[in-house]
């Protein structure tokens, strides 16, 4: 019993459709709950109620970067083993990435309005951020525009391997590029650095919360892709009778 | 290889279209921008070295996807694939040539628009040298990008979406460097990272490209 066998599209359907509804189930409650409940969060004594709109902000830009990563990996499975199940989960779990990409930076933007006095500034994160939802969309457009599926994976893979790289030098390019007016992490181990636990606690709930809504929309637009790859090899399979 | 550089070379030369127009191009990008800017001399010498090395990054792009396309459609690129040169060799000898005409040009006429813009005379001398560092890491890129999208019949616009982000630390750096210039400041650590970024381009995005280029002639 290896991972491997979840390649398999049939066990992954299965499987998947196995534990879906469970995981929706876990996405609502966990995204309703920690969003309620920072609601209900008292106001920060500096930020006022700006501060709750970190439980949105946080968890959308820490799917963002993880999303890509999954596509990394996903990418490289798909490269070295063919498995296209992989392919697919990396063709899905990008345009749900860019969205997240762009949640954070719209959250951001209308915290920085009444906080830092400015809705853009070109501030190391949030640059880096842009070209982050740049990479995604030029990876959605490789997608859209190649028709022949195999030579698509591939072709995508190879820009989210290239890509990884250069968004990594961009992060850390634009850092030595210009000072930034963004505080440093949310969530540090240091004390004395961390938020209340008032407010942590909700953003754990939250950030689990983006997890499995992440995890839930990527499986349904897998099953999506593949069930779609399946009608195009019987329709194919019919025109040539 | 070196036929093959000098093949392409003469193509790029004697076919007209893509030689010099880039540079027709960068000349007048930066006309255009005092126009939209005003001409007032501080203020241009302040954004000059970002109007220079961008206006270079753009005239580079127009002319990526010449690269591989008429190779491609006359066929020429089937036989450079089964040649006994690897692909990646010929990947980087075509990004040379592109280089070499597109690059290689707009590092010699760099500082004559410098002068259009009123760049700070210290400036200069790393003008040149940041462009004649960063520029080989655009054509390599630009080559990568190219290979993708070869196969496409309207590749031209997706290649510049996919290969813009792609030119971004090139060119926080290389334009690091001019303004660091510019005001006098050292620019030693820009220009290490520039050569850094160029020299691990054009070692390892060959074997990218060719990758690439096999899957669009599988």
């Amino acid at each position: 019993m290896s991972i491997w066998e979840y390649a398999n599209p049939v066990k992954f359907l299965r499987a998947s459709g196995v534990v879906l509804p469970w995981i929706v189930a876990g996405a609502a409650i966990c995204t309703v709950g920690g969003l309620v409940w920072g609601f209900l969060t008292p106001e920060d004594y500096r930020q006022g109620s700006t501060v709750k709109i970190v439980f949105l902000h946080v968890p959308a830009a820490l799917m963002a970067i993880n999303a890509w990563l999954m596509m990394l990996v996903a990418s490289l499975i798909w490269l070295i083993r063919r498995h296209h199940v992989s392919a697919l989960a990396a063709k899905a779990a990008a345009p749900v990435g860019a969205v997240m990409t762009l949640i954070a930076l719209i959250t951001g933007a209308i915290w920085g309005q009444p906080m830092w006095g400015t809705w853009w500034e070109w501030d190391p994160r949030l640059t880096s951020f842009l070209v982050l939802f740049l990479f995604y969309l030029g990876y959605m457009a490789l997608w859209e525009a190649i028709e022949d599926p195999d030579s698509a994976a591939d072709l995508t893979g190879l820009l989210c391997l290239v890509g990884s790289v250069f968004a990594l030098l961009s992060r850390y390019a634009v850092n030595f590029w210009n000072q930034g007016l963004h505080q440093g992490a949310s969530l540090s181990v240091a004390p004395g650095e961390r938020m209340s636990a008032v407010y942590r606690y909700p953003l754990y709930v939250s950030m689990l919360g983006f997890f499995l809504l992440f995890l839930a929309l990527v499986l349904i637009r897998t099953r999506t892709e593949i069930r779609r790859r399946r009608l195009a090899a019987l329709l194919a399979r019919e025109n040539r009778a | 290889m070196k036929a093959l550089l000098l093949r392409d070379l003469r193509l790029a030369v004697r076919a007209g279209g893509g030689f010099g127009l880039s540079l027709v191009f960068f000349l007048i990008l930066c006309t255009l921008v005092p126009f939209g800017v005003g001409a007032e001399g501080g203020q241009l010498s302040r954004i000059a070295p970002g109007i220079l090395w961008v206006g270079a990054l753009l005239a580079c792009l127009l002319s990526l996807d010449r690269i591989f396309a008429l190779d491609h459609e006359d066929g020429s690129l089937d036989l450079l694939a089964t040649a006994p040169l690897p692909l990646e060799g010929a990947v980087a000898i075509k990004a040379l040539a592109h280089w070499l005409t597109t690059g290689l040009p707009l590092v010699v006429f760099a500082p004559l628009l410098g002068v259009l813009l009123h760049l700070p005379t210290a400036a200069y001398p790393l003008l040149v040298l940041s462009l004649a560092l960063g520029t080989p890491a655009l054509s390599m890129l630009g080559a990568f990008g190219a290979a993708i999208t070869v196969g496409l019949r309207r590749g031209g616009l997706l290649l510049s979406l996919l290969v813009l982000p792609l030119y971004v630390p090139t060119l926080i750096f290389g334009a690091e460097v001019v303004r660091r210039g510019a005001v006098g400041a050292d620019p030693t650590t820009p220009l290490v990272f520039l050569a850094g970024i160029t020299l691990a381009t054009l070692a390892l995005v060959p074997f990218a490209a060719a990758a690439a280029l096999r899957v669009n002639l599988r």
